[in-house]
């Protein structure tokens, strides 16, 4: 169900220079897959922020962002026991059951934090997921050690080789010979695209756009699919590698 | 009657709030949000001939107090519009819509004039003459007055129902454009589509909207609209629909003083999805605190 309601913030810290997680406490009950996103109000913003679900449970949920504009620098500002209201009950998130048991979750740089609770949901479904991780360098790195806690596989790679692998997770999925394997993905278009064409596997890739609305209403996010159009916040922002053209 | 009560054209209407179109879909996006039968009517988004994609992404970007779209007329056509989306439509709302319609020729106005003019559910048909997101057409027809002019001369020829045409803000004179609708018939006019806007993003040094330019709007907007409305009101005898900028019960008197006889609520649905029940729940409060006992009363006050 949509709609907007107001989150106690329990904790607001920062992971690196430019990445924070906030922990939030209210209405979870809207979040039936991992990769739905809500729409938060920013002081002196006129358009809410799309944010994605990192983590969550009956009470709380996680969210990490990147200071990169005004609406996030204020987000950044934010203490314990502020409020944040936020648009909820958005996006169709990840639906596992159309991948395969074994299956890569690639995460680059912002696009890592869905990745995490997909991660979760991927093991409670008794799947074996493989986790890679790409940034630029060390100082963007955060939320390794919280992915290698669940006991899974994680590989990291680096754009200058200061952490993990030297590359991008690409290259990570070409040397492990992962090229087969089923996928989720979120990361830049760029890294996407990469990965979709270097994958055999059948995957589940979360958009990014800019959105007027966030719940379908503007057209303002509508990309082009084999199966017609499709807005990134209301059919998306989980879309199939089988209905994909690419073109924007 | 009511004390929101308003009549266009003959269509009547519970209060004067009114969705714009291509803020409000087909409607049902907001039937999440609350009953949208309590809304005067709605203008549903922007119908052509044929089915339209729409621009390349990024088709928005942020303004203070506003935002600019390059959507780019969207819609899956008017076959599609009058067979699928009108029959979803009509399950969750029992009252006469503004059917909003553009195109790229006259003879494209004509044939979408035509098909809505049989649809019972269409209580009016607004003629966009004023989309900027277009590159032929669109607000080509709605900067010329000989045009504009023709435009609705040849869809009042099509159609017993109200015919009102939506003008653009983009140009110099908007009197003579609102006067050459009325002398070709025009039963009133929507006013105004967006005003064209530009952003660049500093970072990348780029324009942020793919095709540059976009419609901007959002409360930012309202003072121009206030000025075009009180302007035309002074110039024609046909009723206005005022949009631009309307945000809150205030906004609605404003624009009625003005000179509109019913508003249309745009950009601020996308921020607020609650914002026309918000507004018709606060108007008849806001009207007794300003000792107006009917709307209707406060039509074009401030002249």
């Amino acid at each position: 169900m949509k709609k907007i309601t107001t989150y106690k913030i329990k904790s607001n810290i920062q992971l690196n220079p430019l990445i924070y997680k906030m922990i939030l406490i209210g209405d979870t009950s809207w979040i039936k897959k991992p990769g739905q996103f809500m729409e938060i109000t920013v002081k002196d913003a006129y358009l809410k922020r799309p944010i994605s679900i990192c983590d969550y449970n009956e009470k709380e949920l996680t969210i990490i962002y990147k200071v990169v504009g005004k609406g996030t620098k204020y987000m950044s500002t934010l203490k314990k026991n502020d409020s944040l209201e936020s648009l909820i009950g958005l996006g169709n998130g990840f639906d596992l059951s159309l991948l395969k048991e074994q299956l890569l979750l690639i995460g680059g740089g912002v696009g890592i934090p869905p990745l995490y609770s997909v991660c979760k949901e991927a093991l409670k479904l008794n799947k074996k997921p493989i986790v890679l991780l790409g940034f630029r360098t060390l100082e963007d790195t955060y939320y390794i050690e919280e992915f290698k806690k669940l006991n899974v596989d994680v590989y990291v790679s680096s754009d200058d080789g200061s952490i993990g692998e030297k590359g991008n997770v690409v290259d990570l999925m070409k040397k492990h010979n992962f090229n087969d394997y089923d996928y989720c993905t979120c990361g830049p278009l760029k890294m996407m695209e990469s990965v979709y064409n270097n994958s055999k596997g059948h995957g589940l890739l979360s958009f990014e756009a800019r959105m007027g609305c966030g719940f379908g209403a503007c057209m303002g996010c509508s990309t082009k699919t084999k199966n017609g159009y499709k807005r990134i916040c209301k059919e998306g922002p989980i879309l199939d590698s089988e209905e994909l053209l690419w073109e924007d | 009657m009511g004390r929101l009560n308003v009549n266009l054209s003959g269509l009547k209407l519970d209060n004067p709030i009114i969705p714009a179109s291509g803020t409000f879909g087909y409607g049902y996006e907001f039937t999440e949000f609350y009953d949208i039968n309590i809304l005067g009517s709605f203008s549903c988004k922007g119908t052509t001939l044929d089915s339209r994609f729409g621009n390349p992404l990024p088709r928005i970007a942020e303004c203070e107090r506003g935002m600019i779209n390059s959507v780019g007329l969207q819609n899956p056509g008017l076959e599609k519009v009058i067979n699928e989306e009108f029959v979803k439509l009509r399950k969750v709302f029992n009252k006469k819509i503004i059917a909003n319609i553009s195109g790229f020729s006259i003879e494209e106005y004509i044939e979408c004039a035509k098909a809505m003019d049989k649809e019972n559910i269409v209580g009016i048909i607004e003629v966009n003459i004023s989309c900027p997101n277009v590159n032929h057409g669109g607000m080509s027809f709605g900067t010329d007055p000989k045009q504009a002019y023709e435009i609705t001369k040849a869809v009042k020829e099509v159609t017993n129902k109200p015919v009102y045409i939506k003008l653009t803000p983009n140009v110099t004179d908007i009197v003579s454009i609102a006067k050459a609708c009325e002398d070709a018939g025009a039963d009133g006019i929507s006013m105004i589509n967006t005003l064209l806007g530009s952003r660049i993003d500093i970072r990348t040094r780029k324009p942020i909207i793919h095709n540059i330019m976009g419609g901007f709007s959002g409360p930012a907007i309202k003072p121009v609209a206030i000025r075009m409305v009180y302007q035309v009101y002074e110039a024609v005898n046909i009723p206005i629909i005022g949009i631009g900028g309307i945000s809150c019960a205030e906004d609605v008197i404003e624009m009625m003083l003005a000179g509109a006889t019913a508003v249309q609520v745009g950009a601020e649905n996308l921020v607020n999805p609650y914002v026309c029940m918000e507004i018709i729940e606060n108007l008849e409060k806001l009207m007794d605190e300003l000792n107006i006992d009917n709307l209707k009363d406060i039509i074009g006050e401030a002249h």
